[in-house]
């Protein structure tokens, strides 16, 4: 049998979708995404409503899904993150439903264990055989790892692969398999390359993202984790990858030999990996051409999977293995709680992604935040959503001086003599509210939009709506 | 100890919030040029405030608008009731100047109750003028605390081309610093203008730490921890002037007349100098004090 169609519409048709199932998509062409669109939109022509939307994260290129919700095409809808266009929608109350937010572990251990039930996976795959093996080092909207598109191909009752470049079978290698592809179709294009990842990844220039990366670098120097065999992951942004900029000193003074770099990959890591800093890097996502080359490249750069990557219910994940990660934040509280969903007005902006799968596998898990965003504190009493818990989180670290969970003596110890500014946390609050005055906390009283559920399956915190 | 001096425009409240986290020894507080003139008064109001608000952690200076402006004055009895460590009054040309101001600043210290004579001078020195001028500035006044110069009005007064390499400005570097050294007070670099330069920021604050410039002021942030670097003696440096010290203090132990160390005699200049860098290091925190 041939599983090669030619319209999307004839694969969604013999994969049987219809009213009230549940589909799925990964997001590796982030903000360059046409595929959940163009299901969506072929979704409604057909007639089908209430479906359940399983994304990995929603971009801002996803607002059509507003309008399906609206229509009643989508009526449930779970993700690890979303971007501020869909979310302030759904802070609004657009969708009856509340969104589950989940993490970029938990998500496939979700799948994996039954708890999500995926009726039909949409994987676009920027290179695909006839035969449905896929991967995302190829093709002109190349994205490199597939990652978290794994699981989902695995589980699904049906699969459809979605390509705009089709190769001759056999394609390797095989970031999907033919043994869990049901559908092949070819389409003009999956995605706008330029959404997808960034020619390259520039280091912040803002000079207190600086300040607080060469501390946070300073805090990791000093922490006792800095040895050989040393594990790490940073994000893409603001001050989180400057840190590697100020690690890479310290790591050659120091003669330190790393492992491995772990997590959404880019060039940076990549140099570091060349340079004989990281033995290997373990890729989930690439955010940059420079990553997606390597991952083709060079054997030591490699796909792994998000069950791999961090997932709670497996043998064992990647994030267990790992020594530190420079995380972000938008609020963090006196107990280190941090908020990653919300912003200053309580509407959703983000999610945990891949936040608290490697604070709590991490054994030092660094949040590097200023301590003030225009005139909002961010240290505050309580953040308006629990996205990490506290007692995963290690250290922050802001322009003026960094915090140490006093459940790590042994820690907050080190960095004292290594000379670093350590205060109370409720220290840092009264410095920033010195400047910014205390914020009025943000009403909690409309009705629950979104559920927080944290890798482990429970639910930590709910997100409501604001008018 | 200032070997960084940092620029904040005063009409910028997000650099305001964060002037000292960047580890600039001074900062230089900034109503002049930074700010246009429908913005003087809000400058003023927002550098009251900041400094109020703030207590920063490093020394301050407060960048007022020259003599003969409208501003001058009004800039004066703002700043003043503030108590920076410095005011640096712009386009000094003589030593009339310096001395309008000390009387300036006395009278506004007796009106605000502040101890007489505790708000010091860095005059900025930036034309063909003043640089003439450069050692009566010095001699001015008591409150005159170290000469800074200001290459890029200079050199336009000059009508020379502004150089990276800056063999234009040799001449006021030089007798700036004879100038400053002669009084026995400070002397302060122009700052280097390529905020993306980094290492033409090395080469050019290690060339003025050469020439013997006490400090250098910077225009980013990004250029503070390459000054203090290159204002900072290095271990061989510090481990040497330990090396000396300690010669010398073996040689009056032995009652030697002259002293040499690694076949070199050690006279007066050297040991001066080796002095100084122990006391740089020991107010900076660098190591080397195991040898006391």
């Amino acid at each position: 049998m041939s599983k090669l169609v030619s319209t999307l519409r004839e694969a969604m048709e013999k994969a049987g979708l219809k009213s009230g199932m549940t589909i799925s998509f990964h997001h590796h062409l982030r903000n360059g995404d046409y595929v959940l669109n163009m299901v969506l939109e072929e979704a409604e022509k057909m007639g089908v409503r209430d479906l359940g939307v399983e994304a990995s994260s929603i971009f801002d290129v996803h607002a059509p899904i507003i309008d399906h919700i609206r229509n009643g095409v989508v009526t449930r809808l779970g993700t690890n993150y979303m971007g501020a266009k869909v979310g302030k929608a759904i802070t609004q109350g657009v969708m009856d439903t509340p969104v589950i937010f989940r993490t970029h572990g938990g998500r496939p251990n979700a799948i994996e264990t039954g708890k999500i039930k995926i009726d039909i996976a949409f994987v676009a795959a920027p290179c695909a055989d006839a035969a449905g093996n896929a991967n995302g080092i190829y093709g002109k909207s190349a994205c490199g790892s597939m990652g978290y598109a794994v699981s989902d191909a695995k589980c699904a009752q049906k699969t459809i692969v979605i390509t705009d470049t089709l190769m001759p079978y056999p394609l390797s290698p095989a970031s999907i398999e033919e043994t869990n592809v049901d559908f092949v179709v070819k389409v003009d294009e999956i995605g706008d390359a330029k959404g997808i990842v960034s020619g390259t990844t520039q280091i912040t220039r803002d000079p207190v993202g600086l300040k607080i990366a060469q501390t946070a670098a300073d805090v990791i120097r000093h922490s006792g984790y800095l040895e050989n065999g040393f594990s790490f992951q940073t994000g893409a942004g603001g001050a989180s990858l400057a840190v590697t900029k100020f690690l890479k000193p310290i790591m050659r003074e120091k003669g330190v030999k790393g492992s491995f770099g772990l997590g959404g990959i880019t060039s940076y890591m990549v140099d570091m990996l060349k340079e004989g800093y990281f033995e290997k890097l373990m890729d989930v996502q690439c955010f940059d051409l420079g990553a997606v080359a390597s991952l083709r490249e060079n054997p030591n750069h490699i796909e792994v999977s998000a069950s791999r990557y961090a997932s709670p219910g497996v043998k064992s994940a990647c994030v267990d293995h790992l020594d530190t990660v420079i995380l972000g934040a938008t609020q963090v509280d006196l107990d280190f709680n941090v908020n990653v969903h919300t912003d200053s007005n309580g509407f959703i902006m983000g999610g945990s992604g891949g936040h608290s799968d490697t604070a709590a596998g991490a054994k030092l898990a660094i949040i590097v935040a200023p301590l003030y965003r225009a005139r909002l504190p961010i240290v505050v009493d309580r953040v308006h959503t629990k996205s990490t818990p506290g007692s995963t989180v290690d250290v922050l670290v802001t322009q003026r001086g960094i915090a140490v969970n006093p459940e790590r003596e042994e820690l907050k110890r080190r960095l004292v003599k290594g000379g670093l500014p350590v205060f109370d946390i409720s220290e840092l609050k009264n410095l920033a509210e010195r400047v910014t005055g205390t914020p009025e906390e943000i009403s909690k009283g409309g009705r629950v939009v979104a559920k927080v559920e944290y890798r482990d399956g429970t639910i930590i915190d709910e997100i409501r709506s604001v008018e | 100890m200032i070997r960084s001096l940092l620029f904040i425009p005063g009409n910028n409240p997000g650099m305001l919030l964060n002037a000292d986290v960047h580890g600039a020894d001074a900062i230089i507080l900034d109503l002049e040029d930074a700010v246009s003139p429908d913005q003087k008064d809000a400058a003023r109001i927002l550098v009251r405030n900041a400094v109020r608000a703030l207590s920063y952690n490093t020394q301050l200076v407060i960048r007022v608008n020259p003599l003969g402006t409208d501003y001058y004055l009004d800039d004066l009895k703002a700043v003043v009731p503030l108590k920076p460590d410095f005011i640096m009054p712009t386009k000094v040309d003589g030593e009339e100047y310096i001395k309008d101001l000390a009387e300036r600043l006395t009278a506004f210290e007796k009106e605000n109750g502040l101890e007489e004579g505790k708000i010091k001078i860095i005059p900025l020195i930036e034309t063909a003028e003043g640089i003439e001028n450069a050692f009566r500035i010095a001699k001015a006044s008591k409150r005159v605390f170290g000469l800074f110069l200001g290459a890029e009005d200079y050199s336009a007064d000059l009508r020379a081309h502004r150089t990276k390499e800056g063999d234009e400005i040799l001449y006021a570097r030089g007798r700036i610093l004879n100038a400053a050294r002669a009084a026995a007070i400070e002397a302060f670099d122009t700052p280097f203008t390529d905020v993306n330069d980094e290492e033409g920021l090395e080469k050019d604050a290690f060339l003025a730490r050469e020439m013997g410039f006490t400090g250098k002021a910077a225009i980013s942030p990004r250029h503070v921890s390459g000054i203090n670097k290159a204002f900072s003696p290095t271990k061989a440096e510090i481990d040497y002037a330990y090396e000396v010290l300690m010669a010398i203090e073996e040689g009056i132990r032995l009652g030697k007349g002259a002293v040499s160390l690694r076949g070199k005699m050690i006279d007066k200049p050297i040991v001066d100098r080796a002095k100084r860098v122990v006391e740089t290091a020991k107010i900076l925190g660098l190591g080397g004090y195991e040898n006391e």
